[in-house]
């Protein structure tokens, strides 16, 4: 592949999507301005979606005698890119709003439920206990429950 | 539960004690926790009686289709009264510690 026939949009915007996709899932998903709404990602899926179209007019603009072979690449890289990038926005902005209504979760003023469970060395530990043992030496002013879907 | 354990010691300054409910066994909660850096007690509901109580039960969500809780925060003061309530409708987005800082303010 000579350097003059090497289409840097196409492969550019490519690699801008794994590259986009995989700093969600490895730095940004840990910094709460770029989840909550992940708008870094979405711009640098922008930005790829733009390398790309460039990319694939290239690969079939008619002035320019393009092999087959690089009009083939050119739809298949993108439409991986596409895919990528629908799979990310279905993932984040719908299949992620598939939960429960919780219509029956205690509310503010009234009374949350008691239980005991196992900590991680397996002791059981009530709400109460929870709700009386110390902190650094001071009485505590609450508890803060955060049930979490699992580590898995 | 990273912002949470990184908030702690502002947490605890306001004595708030953060504990974190899941249907994992006490092993992988451990794993868990050694692997995160988390150092806030993080208790297991494997038969989800505690997550089905607080009616938090996402049926089937979970690996091999498990039901797991979904997410969600309650602040309980110490009488036992939820303060207040996060029910987050998109599970990506989790309430900030701030947002709990700013009501632990009202706890007595």
């Amino acid at each position: 592949m000579t350097l003059r026939r090497f289409n840097l949009p196409l492969w550019s915007g490519f690699l801008l999507t794994l590259v986009s996709v995989f700093t969600f899932f490895g730095v940004l998903v840990w910094i709460p301005a770029t989840r909550n709404f992940p708008w870094v990602t979405l711009g640098l899926f922008l930005l790829a979606a733009v390398l790309l179209i460039v990319g694939v007019r290239r690969a079939f603009s008619a002035n320019q005698a393009k092999p087959r072979r690089a009009k083939i690449g050119a739809v298949v890289l993108t439409g991986f890119s596409a895919f990528l990038i629908a799979a990310f926005v279905f993932a984040f902005f719908v299949a992620a709003r598939w939960l429960p209504a919780s219509t029956g979760a205690p509310q503010v003023g009234q009374r949350a439920p008691e239980f005991t469970l196992a900590d991680t060395s397996g002791k059981p530990v009530s709400l109460t206990e929870l709700l009386a043992t110390p902190i650094n030496g001071n009485a505590p002013k609450g508890v803060l429950l955060i049930f979490y879907r699992g580590y898995w | 539960m990273r912002s949470i354990e990184q908030s702690l010691p502002a947490l605890n300054a306001q004595g708030i004690r953060p504990v974190a409910i899941s249907i994992d066994s006490p092993e992988v909660s451990r794993n868990l926790a050694q692997h995160a850096g988390y150092t806030f007690p993080i208790l297991s509901d494997p038969k989800v009686e505690t997550i089905r109580r607080y009616d938090l039960v996402h049926a089937g969500a979970g690996e091999n289709g498990a039901d797991i809780a979904r997410p969600a925060e309650f602040l309980i003061d110490t009488s036992g009264t939820v303060r207040w309530v996060n029910l987050t409708e998109n599970y990506w987005i989790r309430a900030q510690p701030e947002d709990v800082l700013e009501v632990a303010k009202l706890l007595k």
